[in-house]
């Protein structure tokens, strides 16, 4: 489904939070902000709600932990138990390190992948670029044509000081 | 937007007058333009090197491990040593990565990302020496717990080797996700640059990064769950290395204080390697007003400290095998330092020991040919360390009858000198492929940190100021009691930079005045010289020190001998938390603001 934005470039951290506020006062919806580095401060301001990726890595690390235990007992006991050194078959001690190291594994691995799998990114996916400044020093807000009006859109950008304005269909 | 202190004792880490732009343009111009005649030169004489390597692998996969001058007494020589090696050096790029991201030491992005690529590189190299050294190569696979028809079998998990293999397998995978997750936001910037093919590529290395608000937030997020992951396992790495060595019952191995005397030793030997290779890089690709040499001192001071940890432990070493009256761990350390290979032992003692004292010395610790020289002299004092502990302790073994000597054939030096190649061949072809500098987490840190801000706000001059920064990190910035330094090539830009001061930098200075007289001690007068030295608000005397205080006091014009700054920092501290109904108990109970 695609969908007309209009977009508006900023050269200030200032001017982005300015135009941001300015935005939510008069009840603007904005569809996006893109900004070359990690901006702080903003995530509040726009309402983004925190990342759940944390969650999603602890279960992840509790499966790679649970798979090296349960995995590592169920060879040593069941499947082919064997006395390494006078140990007892079930030598719990010594999983330690291997349990340790599927754990972080498991939570690295699979946080990644679902950070890339939720952002829709991956390897030759091709997201729509609003403006190739973005990624260099400019700070964007986008709006969506349809929710907000391209003309309401643009003399709001306009009277925020932006520099450039433009609009695209994603 | 929340605020941010920016404390005065912090080092500026971006020197120069830049803009954002700029930082792009100065970062992706070594990716970006046509290779010069140095760097042709050296890929050459990289691959070459390399080519020399895996001629040398080839020959012993042919001819089998005899090909080598192991023995039944010695049989790890110079592959373990060269594995245990350069698994110490792939610890310096985690590291600088997560630990000193969770610490906030922010001169981290200046060298995190080539460091990064140096540990995933000195990890594929170490990697090679187990894998040839188990003989038939192409059944390394056995070690992998997999369903297999052969019983199944499984591996051993009560060994220590198999701990290595899931440890370095571990510590790859993450290396190179941390690092590639870092690389995303700047390919797309490259590939915002660029056209054609170099689009193309570049699209499919950025995975689509668009620089959305809530990706930079997930983004942040993984990168900070990955350093709190990478953290532990970076230490585990090294200390499951030790356990090879630990769990045995070789006189000389056998100790329990291996575990934090090889990651201490790890760290030094990785930082000395990436000095060793960022002074070069610096230099060539031009970075340095992105590499400072407060970035240098940072690092040294990480080597002081653990090449001294080293030092401690190889003393105890020593005591502990004296004092447990053990001969054969006392002979261990008696032959270590007396034996044939002495030589080798001291130059241990003196690279890894001796050489980082001079790191006290601020003026060498700021030095860069000299950082340069001993980088190296630490690389080989690093090598040394683990040939004494692997070949020196092994040549001497329980029965003299069994005594032997070892010398690495033709095809053991070219096997390690192939690694060498290895190493710089990726790592050429790394710094023409992405930013050798990671150019978002500059940007990031570019409010505080460049010069011209700080020039701008009066920072880098004992005062504490506050800046309207969009950032809410206020407690990364606490100050630190460290020495107010300009670096001597910062000294070089400040002419510079006083002209550059006047153009119009995007910074808002904050009209926010507190009203310093509800502090205990503090009147009209004293708060005009206070405002008059910069500090305007409870926050920023709430980190100041009491003896910068008296130091305003002193120089201000008036007579302040009764005002007594010692409490001042408490009180306002107080005032920052809003605790107002504990001041006023406070002011109650220390009358004058005296304690």
């Amino acid at each position: 489904m695609s969908k007309k934005v209009i977009f508006g470039l900023y050269s200030t951290e200032e001017a982005l939070f300015s135009a941001i506020k300015k935005a939510k006062g008069r009840h603007l919806e904005i569809d996006d902000v893109f900004t070359p580095f990690p901006v702080h401060g903003l995530d509040p301001l726009l309402g983004l709600k925190e990342s759940r990726l944390h969650i999603a890595g602890f279960i992840y690390g509790l499966t790679g932990f649970l798979t090296a235990f349960l995995g590592m007992s169920w060879v040593s006991t069941i499947d082919w138990p064997n006395i390494f050194g006078g140990k007892p078959y079930w030598s719990v001690p010594a999983f330690v390190p291997i349990m340790f190291e599927s754990t972080v594994l498991f939570a690295a691995v699979g946080m990644t992948v679902t950070f890339y799998v939720i952002s829709g990114m991956g390897p030759g996916v091709k997201n729509p670029v609003l403006h190739p400044r973005i990624t260099d020093d400019k700070f964007c807000i986008s709006f969506s044509a349809d929710e907000v009006g391209e003309g309401v859109a643009e003399s709001f950008l306009q009277e925020t000081g932006a520099e450039e304005i433009g609009s695209k269909t994603i | 937007m929340g605020s941010t202190i920016v404390s005065g004792f912090r080092h500026t880490l971006i020197t120069g007058d830049k803009t954002y732009h700029q930082i792009t343009e100065d970062l992706c111009r070594p990716a970006e333009k046509v290779p010069g005649l140095a760097w042709i030169g050296a890929f050459i004489v990289a691959v070459s090197v390399m080519s020399f390597g895996l001629f040398a692998i080839g020959w012993t996969i042919y001819y089998g491990i005899g090909t080598w001058n192991l023995n039944r007494t010695i049989n790890w020589g110079w592959d373990i040593t060269n594995f245990v090696w350069w698994i110490g050096i792939g610890h310096a790029g985690t590291l600088i990565s997560a630990i000193l991201l969770i610490f906030r030491q922010w001169w981290r992005t200046g060298v995190n990302r080539a460091a990064e690529a140096m540990t995933i590189f000195a990890v594929m190299c170490a990697g090679l020496f187990p894998m040839i050294h188990m003989g038939r190569i192409w059944n390394a696979f056995f070690i992998f717990p997999y369903v297999n028809t052969r019983g199944p079998v499984w591996p051993n998990f009560n060994s220590p080797l198999l701990w290595d293999v899931f440890a370095i397998s571990t510590y790859f995978t993450v290396s190179i996700l941390f690092w590639y997750t870092g690389l995303v936001p700047d390919f797309a910037t490259l590939r915002d640059r660029s056209k054609g093919l170099r689009k193309y590529l570049y699209n499919i290395a950025s995975f689509g990064w668009t620089g959305s608000a809530k990706h930079w937030q997930r983004w942040e997020s993984l990168a900070l769950i990955l350093a709190g992951l990478a953290t532990p396992l970076v230490l585990s790495v090294h200390t499951i290395v030790s356990f090879d060595f630990a769990t045995s019952v070789i006189p000389g191995w056998h100790t329990t204080i291996f575990p934090p005397y090889f990651v201490a030793g790890a760290v030094f030997s990785g930082f000395a390697m990436v000095l060793t290779l960022m002074l070069i890089a610096r230099k060539i690709l031009h970075l340095e007003d992105y590499i400072t040499i407060n970035h240098i001192e940072s690092m040294n001071k990480v080597i002081l400290l653990t090449g001294t940890i080293v030092g401690v432990a190889y003393l105890t070493e020593l005591f502990i095998s004296w004092y447990s009256g053990y001969v054969y761990e006392q002979f261990a350390f008696f032959n270590r330092a007396t034996g044939p290979y002495w030589w080798s032992y001291f130059g241990m003692m003196f690279c890894n020991v001796v050489s980082p004292q001079f790191f006290w010395s601020k003026k060498l610790r700021t030095n860069i040919t000299f950082t340069f020289f001993l980088s190296i002299l630490i690389n080989i004092g690093m090598w040394f360390e683990r040939f004494v502990i692997i070949a020196t302790t092994l040549a001497r073994d329980y029965l003299p009858s069994s005594w032997s000597l070892y010398s690495p054939t033709w095809v053991e030096i070219g096997i390690y000198i192939g690694t060498f190649g290895l190493f710089f061949t990726f790592f050429l072809i790394f710094t023409r492929v992405a930013p050798v500098v990671a150019i978002a987490e500059v940007k990031h840190i570019y409010r505080y940190a460049a010069n011209q801000f700080r020039e701008r706000n009066n920072i880098g001059h004992g005062r504490a100021c506050e800046n309207d920064v969009p950032d809410h990190d206020s407690d990364d910035f606490n100050a630190d009691h460290s020495d107010d330094h300009h670096g001597g090539e910062s000294h070089q830009q400040l002419k510079a930079e006083e002209a550059s001061v006047a153009r119009k930098a995007p910074v808002t200075d904050t009209e926010v005045r507190d009203n310093l007289k509800k502090i205990e001690g503090i009147g009209p007068k004293v708060e005009q010289a206070l405002n008059a030295a910069g500090i305007l608000t409870f926050r920023q005397l709430s980190v100041a020190e009491p003896g910068y205080l008296q130091k305003i006091l002193d120089e201000a014009e008036g007579n302040f001998a009764g005002n007594i700054p010692d409490y001042w920092p408490e009180q306002a501290l107080l005032a920052v938390e809003g605790k107002w109904i504990e001041l006023k108990a406070w002011q109650d109970k220390y009358k004058h603001g005296r304690k």
